[in-house]
């Protein structure tokens, strides 16, 4: 039986641990900084020198890290686009304005293990020339603010942060950043104009690429909590052992957050790609499946954004053969192992990990208006097709979750969020229009049927002719 | 009304979205405040958000009198914070209630019975649960908003009261709540 | 002198590096480095390379002298690049010429992934298809997107017209919509300030007004409140929107979103003639255009001049026409003879009277004072007289506050033009107290006024009426005029053509907008009566020849003609 494997929860929820600094430090804590900032430069076989920053960016490459806040993007590959040149500062920034829907494991970090990311904010701004950080935090965890606020002070008052950290001669000052409630600075060119200020409106790239143009036009990292947390291990383990967790190209462990309709919903902590969708909703040690009596309708896996699969799908996907040949075999949705590039095979995303279970009592007409609301709410409005197509969607769906669905309405759903996707300066466009196009394309009969249904209704009330729109 | 000129040039002042606060007064606590936070970037204007949560947590709500004495600290002009207030949604434009209670209205919550809770609460504070935007009760205690993603969808459904989390809220919980704040009353 | 020729010396010894792209199935070669909207030359756009191709992009945020936004997503474009192969060398087709990869999103490969063409650099070998199915598509989307809470309400709206959201619904748009929600109700009406109205039904929310007040003014007075499908412009309330230059956000505003108080609901703009002109309202002269029909004068717009005032003007020399169409200019020749008041005259016998008068004077015994109002053509005239008579002359200085924009502390538009001229001998105003003294005492027995009241130079009416013979020539009356023993109705700009040369030596052409009331006629061609008669000078019937002529004559001024100009002017060292 697949089983959690704790590396960055290792010590949350443990009893007797706490999110004090004395107990992170008996819990081997910022023995990993120590590490990195003692790290001598190495001579390579090529007659350069090696400083300790190149060190561990090389080391975080080697890892196969990749982004735990939505994109799956190499982490050493961001870090590697950093203008180093420019001689501007550059600034590190932690993303931790967790709002995807589904999502809550940032929340247990900050709430419960704040030092963990201090720490793997320390190794990663000293990898990165970085003096100046900020975690952006999402206005909704006034209590996270707070208790990140006292970590910092109490790194601060140790020597873990501020001059001279562990007398190795690194500068570093973190402040926290508090957002108030737009899920759209969680992406990192909103984030950056939030922090300058301004209203969260992402920027437009070209130009401007956080590496080389970011905040204050100065080049900038933006990483999400539990990425800066891993950062940490890499240290502590060495790159070659972190990736020899989880499978080729999907390293190292990952938070999946449960929700729905499972028994036991929460967040669990797996190698990547070692666990399956159907073990993570249905093993006893995770989900422990659905709700007596029910059956699986929907699976939502990366996040509200990512496309939704429907129960019983069977999908194309490579696998390698014990000949070492890759060849294309069917598989079971329930069969897809939780990793970034199965579930891209599969037509959807892992996003922020986060899976909503969703059962047969659910009306997905319904559950896409809940979606469809939250993201015309969250629409920071600057795109034409967002802004109105998002709302435009909502009030739709609105429409037709109130007795006013057409036959049409499917196709005149998937046709706006098809006008929107890939057409807007950041993702939101996609975030929004994919759980529609997903809903639609997946869930059409169901859209359809709700169109006869009211336009049955209509014409018996009306007395038959033409329904009134 | 037959000639459009007549009815369509008639022009009206935009109104301003914020409530007044002419007795709007900055103690020397939050100026010496300010100032830390405004220490923390390279740049004072990224100071505004913090500044505004102080703000908010001082006097309940952002007015007109703050939005010009933050621009003024920030050498901002107004328009530049009255855009930042309107666009978050944290930040309130009219006093609200002693308690504000935020419910998560995203589909996690809406699959663990987000909504029947709000009708709930609602119904129990005297608002109307089909009402947009946040609404306050009669003696101003309670302030019920359905809000976005809270970030705890797997201890459905959540809510905060005030800054106070709470997760897993049935309708004897949310019962609770109220009976306890009406007992601390103002 | 020097510096220009310099300057071409250096643009000369830098050629401009070139790249090939693909617009629409042509080869074109671009500028690798294209100017941004400071004039700094960055890597070129593909909507700049489409227009060296001659192919128009339809944007609505974008705006040439404005920092890019980005956010309409009009000019969104379907393209394709030359496809790698893993040698990092381009594949090649059977044919030797690179294979071209459309660009598609990666999660859906029946969907184009547009680029914006306003702000996505070109690069070698780059297909632009700015007219291709899909690029018609993304069109469509986006301005069906920007329609469904737009009000339609064209038939009263200001902009219908000119109207970029009208123009690009007809090119690109669909004749139904799929909308049966309901709108977006937003303010409307809004006092945004003491020139501007708003209607935030009508806004696209593309941003330009308040990048142009923030970027290019420094007054960042505008703003979007609210979120998503709910952003709403707006100034902060009881904050009125009220700089110099506040009616240019009326002219970038591509709907009738923002409009002048001043112009609303006076016209519809296709009924307006549209002149090149020049703006008199200080040295800075920029271009304008003049929007007139049927003899008045309707509106002023900004025609873009880099070398002058960009796309902009103020809103003083904006609104600063009103008087040419006033009630009470002066529209027949007056004579009036010792203490007889003033009559009616005729041209002929008026001009006749004041040639026999001016040659009959004593050397030394007439002053002029003139205008650097006056065209540069008119000031030459004048000169010639003057230096004939030996007459004394002056013009009135008029100071204000200069801008860091454009509005000049010199609020005459022809300063350099009396100077060059040689119609100012000394500094403007050094020569008033002089020409009072003279008149005094009486050494001045004829005095030469045009278009100045010179009651408001220390010349009292009481001293006028001691005055021989004063000759008046104006457009409005005034104390000055109520004096003249020959008042000469003039012309405003709108009514004739000439030149005015700027503060900074840009020689500057306008055109005629309006006919001019009564008999009043352009000083120029009674100049040039005067002139030939008194001082012999040659008699032209052209302000072409006119000009030419005193090109010749006037140095700094060498080797420019009338057709020279162009309509953007000339600079010349001065």
């Amino acid at each position: 039986m697949p089983q959690e494997f704790r590396l960055i929860l290792k010590n949350i929820d443990q009893s007797g641990f706490t999110n004090d600094l004395a107990c992170y430090l008996r819990h081997g804590g910022y023995v990993a900084l120590k590490q990195a900032l003692d790290l001598q430069p190495k001579s390579l076989p090529d007659g350069k020198v090696q400083t300790g920053p190149e060190q561990i960016r090389e080391e975080v490459k080697a890892s196969g890290l990749r982004g735990r806040g939505g994109a799956g993007f190499s982490a050493g590959l961001k870090w590697s686009f950093v203008d180093r040149r420019s001689g501007k500062p550059i600034y590190l920034i932690c993303n931790a304005d967790e709002s995807e829907p589904g999502t809550f494991k940032d929340r247990q970090i900050l709430h419960k293990d704040p030092h963990q990311l201090i720490e793997g904010m320390v190794i990663s701004c000293y990898a990165n020339d970085v003096k100046l950080a900020y975690i952006y935090v999402r206005g909704e965890f006034p209590e996270g603010a707070r208790i990140l606020k006292r970590a910092l002070e109490e790194a601060r008052a140790n020597g873990y942060l501020g001059k001279n950290i562990l007398g190795s001669g690194f500068d570093l000052d973190i402040f926290i950043h508090r957002g108030a409630g737009a899920y759209i600075c969680g992406e990192e060119t909103g984030l950056i104009e939030s922090l300058e200020g301004k209203r969260a409106y992402p920027r437009i790239k070209p130009p401007y690429f956080p590496a080389i143009l970011g905040l204050y036009m100065c080049p900038t990292i933006v990483n999400n909590v539990e990425t800066l947390c891993h950062v940490r291990h890499v240290i502590t383990m060495g790159a070659s052992a972190y990736a020899k967790l989880g499978t080729p190209n999907n390293t190292g462990t990952r938070i999946v957050s449960l929700s729905g309709h499972v028994k036991r919903p929460g967040y669990y902590e797996i190698e990547v790609g070692k666990v399956t969708l159907g073990e993570l909703i249905h093993a006893p040690n995770f989900g422990g499946g659905l709700r007596e009596g029910r059956s699986l309708k929907a699976i939502i896996p990366g996040g509200s954004s990512s496309k939704i699969f429907r129960a019983g799908e069977i999908f194309k996907l490579k696998r390698k053969g014990a000949d070492g040949l890759v060849t294309n075999v069917d598989v079971d949705l329930l069969d897809i192992p939780y990793d970034f590039d199965s579930l891209q095979a599969a037509g959807s995303m892992s996003g922020s990990s986060a899976i909503i279970v969703m059962d047969d009592s659910t009306d997905m007409v319904k559950a896409l208006a809940n979606l469809s609301e939250f993201y015309a709410h969250e629409s920071c409005g600057q795109c034409t097709p967002c802004r109105e197509g998002s709302l435009w969607m909502s009030k739709a769906l609105h429409r037709m979750t109130h007795g006013g669905a057409r036959k049409q309405d499917a196709d005149y759903l998937h046709k706006t969020a098809t006008n929107i996707q890939g057409r807007t300066i950041c993702a939101f466009g996609e975030a929004c229009a994919w759980p529609v196009i997903s809903f639609v394309n997946k869930f059409r009969d169901e859209f359809e049927a709700r169109g006869v249904e009211d336009e049955v209704r209509a014409a018996s009330q009306t007395g038959g002719g033409v329904p009134p729109i | 009304m037959s000639d459009p000129r007549e009815f369509s040039s008639a022009v009206q002042p935009m109104v301003n979205p914020l409530a007044s606060s002419p007795q709007f007064h900055v103690s020397a606590e939050l100026e010496a405040e300010v100032q830390e936070l405004i220490s923390h970037y390279p740049e004072k204007r990224s100071a505004v958000l913090m500044v505004l949560h102080e703000v908010q947590e001082r006097f309940g709500f952002i007015s007109q009198e703050s939005v010009m004495w933050i621009s003024g600290k920030l050498d901002l002009q107004p328009i530049n914070v009255l855009e930042l207030v309107t666009f978050y949604p944290m930040f309130r434009q009219q006093p609200v209630g002693k308690y504000q209670v935020k419910i998560c209205r995203t589909l996690s919550c809406a699959l663990g019975g987000a909504y029947e809770l709000h009708e709930h609460v609602c119904n129990r504070l005297g608002l109307d649960a089909h009402a947009h935007g946040i609404q306050t009760s009669k003696d101003k205690m309670f302030s019920v908003e359905f809000v976005e993603c809270l970030a705890s969808c797997g201890t459905a459904p959540a809510m905060m009261v005030n800054e106070d989390f709470q997760e897993g809220v049935t309708t004897q919980n949310a019962d609770l709540m109220i009976h306890e704040c009406r007992k601390k009353g103002n | 002198m020097s510096t220009a020729v310099k300057l071409e010396a250096k643009s000369v010894a830098a050629p401009v590096e070139m790249m090939t792209v693909n617009v629409n199935g042509r080869s074109v070669s671009v500028p690798k480095l294209m100017p941004d909207h400071n004039g700094k030359p960055v890597p070129t756009t593909m909507l700049q390379a489409c227009q060296v191709a001659g192919v128009e992009v339809p944007h609505y945020c974008y705006h040439p002298k404005l920092p890019i936004a980005g956010n309409c997503r009009m000019c969104l474009v379907e393209f394709g690049l030359p496809m790698m192969g893993a040698d990092r060398k381009p594949i090649l087709n059977e044919d030797g010429s690179p294979k071209i990869a459309k660009q598609v999103l990666p999660y859906d490969p029946s969907q184009p992934r547009g680029a914006i063409a306003c702000a996505t650099p070109i690069s070698p070998g780059m297909e632009i298809y700015a007219d291709s199915i899909a690029t018609q598509q993304m069109r469509e989307g986006v301005l069906e997107s920007l329609l469904i809470n737009h009000p339609l309400d064209c038939p009263i709206c200001d902009q219908a017209g000119e109207c970029k959201l009208q123009e690009y619904s007809v090119e690109h748009g669909q004749a139904t919509s799929r909308f049966v929600e309901e709108k977006v109700h937003k303010p409307k009406r809004v006092d945004l300030g003491p020139r501007i109205v708003l209607d935030d039904e009508r806004c696209i929310l593309c941003s330009r007004c308040v990048r142009f007040t923030r970027d290019i003014v420094g007054d960042d007075a505008l703003g979007f409140v609210n979120r998503g499908s709910y952003n709403t412009l707006t100034h902060f309330p009881g904050k009125p929107f009220d700089n110099n230059y506040t009616l240019n956000t009326v002219d970038l505003c591509p709907v009738g979103a923002l409009t002048s108080k001043d112009f609303r609901f006076q016209m519809r703009v296709w009924f307006l003639k549209e002149t090149k002109s020049v703006c008199t309202s200080c040295a800075t002269g920029c271009n304008i255009l003049m929007g007139s029909r049927e003899g008045k004068i309707h509106r002023y717009e900004p025609r873009q001049n880099d070398a002058v005032n960009s796309c902009w003007m103020c809103d003083e020399g904006r609104l600063n026409y009103k008087w040419i169409g006033r009630e009470d200019r002066l529209k027949t020749v007056m004579i009036r003879r010792g203490n007889a008041p003033q009559v009616v005259g005729k041209w002929p016998i008026a001009l006749a009277e004041i040639s026999a008068r001016l040659n009959a004077a004593i050397p030394g015994s007439v002053a002029i004072i003139g205008s650097s109002r006056q065209t540069t053509e008119e000031l030459w005239l004048l000169a010639k007289i003057a230096k004939k008579l030996g007459a004394k002359t002056d013009t009135k200085v008029r100071e204000g506050e200069a801008d860091k924009l454009l509005v000049n502390a010199d609020r005459n538009p022809n300063s350099t033009g009396a100077r060059l001229t040689g119609f100012l001998t000394e500094k403007a105003g050094n020569n008033i107290r002089a020409i009072v003294e003279g008149l005094k005492v009486g050494s001045i027995k004829t005095l030469l006024v045009f278009g100045e009241d010179i009651t408001t130079l220390g010349i009292s009416s009481a001293l006028l009426d001691t005055v021989d013979c004063l000759i008046v020539s104006e457009i409005l009356p005034n104390a000055t005029t109520a004096k003249a023993n020959y008042l000469l109705p003039g012309c405003a700009h709108a009514e004739k053509r000439g030149t005015l040369i700027n503060i900074k030596g840009r020689v500057q052409k306008f055109m005629k907008a309006v006919e001019q009331p009564g008999e009043a006629r352009p000083e120029w061609e009674f100049l040039n009566e005067l002139a030939a008669n008194i001082a012999g000078h040659h008699r032209f019937v052209s302000i072409e020849g006119l000009f030419n002529a005193m090109a010749q004559d006037i140095q700094p001024l060498n080797g420019l003609t009338w057709s020279s100009l162009g309509d953007q002017g000339v600079t010349i060292a001065i």
